[in-house]
């Protein structure tokens, strides 16, 4: 890399483009690779940066993808948001749109059909799984209440869930949990 | 809700696909999942409880943010391509714009300690929400061709392998996913598939 060039875009959305590929599960499944390249590798970003993208990308409104965004914007601006975004959604998005497409021509086929058969169940699983591994993060048991009340209140109620979003900010903010 | 594909409505246009994604990103805090569920099928009608796994199944599979495979995948299968861009432009727009400027005002107020405070609440909150959708879909376990203990068991295996074993999401899908996916393939034997039809 020569010097005179403060950031390597290029170079990072290329990686982006990578890693979009081998983002099952999604682009947080990746992110250790990122840390490895942004942080010790191009020393694009501090691990407080790293870590504070993905705080304040859970905590905005949308999908979590956009942790991504957040990194490019703290390492390169508006384009170093651009080149790590457009890097991680152009594969996977292409790819999804395909299989889509080709799965849903095939519909009636009994190997598509046996996939969407074996893998609902697997696909709630993970559901729930997330729910276990988001809760974890946080340490201590004191928010475990809070959760499983969320958790019962969106299968049982119609309870709207932007309410409950405040409800959690509420008590969080004063402390309780 | 339903669960009978018949009683499904239809968006008018890409546009408002489009709109449907950009309110339906900006209710989800710490993940959007539980909100296009909600409203996609409870709401919107537009998908049943079935097609919803259906899509998230594929979502899941394939590298990409989860949600923004089923944005894409729900906007083709009304809009063809022009659907599909409209629903994640939608999703992704607004929200980009809005984690950008927080991120501005998130180096100041970082270290105080009701916004921290705040942001665990809302953290909890958000692990409950997508564990209340997953026990929302089980009601879609139902009608799959696997009986119901043995859907149980793929399910139970699943959490087990990722959130207590924690082993890595690909192989966990590639295991389970193809023993789940070989046994409805027998499962769905043409005879057993279509148990009404002369």
């Amino acid at each position: 890399m020569n010097g005179t060039m403060p950031v390597d875009l290029l170079a990072l959305f290329g990686h982006f483009l990578l890693l979009s590929l081998l983002s099952i599960g999604g682009a947080i499944t990746v992110a250790p690779d990122m840390h490895r390249v942004m942080v010790n590798q191009m020393g694009l970003l501090t691990d407080a940066q790293f870590n504070a993208s993905i705080a304040i990308a859970q905590a905005s409104p949308g999908p979590n993808v956009l942790f991504v965004a957040v990194m490019g914007y703290q390492a390169a601006g508006l384009a170093g948001a651009a080149a790590t975004l457009f890097g991680i959604m152009l594969p996977s998005t292409t790819l999804a749109l395909a299989a889509a497409r080709w799965g849903h021509a095939r519909r009636d086929w009994r190997a598509v059909q046996a996939f969407k058969a074996g893998m609902a169940p697997i696909v709630i699983g993970l559901l729930f799984a997330t729910g276990w591994i988001l809760s974890a993060q946080t340490s201590g048991w004191h928010h475990v209440p809070l959760t499983v009340a969320a958790a019962l209140l969106v299968w049982r109620t119609r309870v709207h869930l932007l309410l409950l979003v405040a409800a959690g900010a509420v008590i969080g903010a004063m402390g309780w949990i | 809700m339903t669960d009978d594909p018949r009683l499904l409505a239809q968006p008018s246009s890409s546009k408002e696909l489009f709109v449907a994604f950009t309110l339906l990103a900006l209710q989800g805090f710490g993940g959007v999942l539980a909100v296009a569920q909600r409203v996609l099928c409870e709401q919107k009608r537009w998908l049943t409880r079935e097609q919803f796994v259906e899509i998230l199944a594929v979502a899941q599979v394939l590298p990409g943010p989860n949600v923004c495979n089923v944005a894409l995948m729900v906007g083709d299968r009304f809009f063809g391509w022009r659907g599909a861009f409209a629903a994640l432009a939608g999703m992704m727009a607004l929200p980009l714009v809005i984690v950008l400027m927080l991120t501005a005002l998130y180096v100041q107020y970082a270290t105080n300690p009701a916004v921290s405070g705040a942001l665990r609440g809302m953290g909890a909150v958000a692990a409950g929400m997508i564990a209340g959708t997953g026990l929302k879909l089980v009601a879609a376990l139902r009608s799959n061709p696997m009986p119901a203990p043995v859907c149980g068991a793929f399910l139970v295996l699943t959490f087990v392998a990722v959130a207590l074993l924690r082993w890595p999401l690909v192989w966990v899908i590639l295991a389970l996913g193809l023993v789940a996916c070989a046994y409805a393939w027998v499962r769905l034997r043409p005879e057993t598939a279509t148990p009404g039809q002369p």
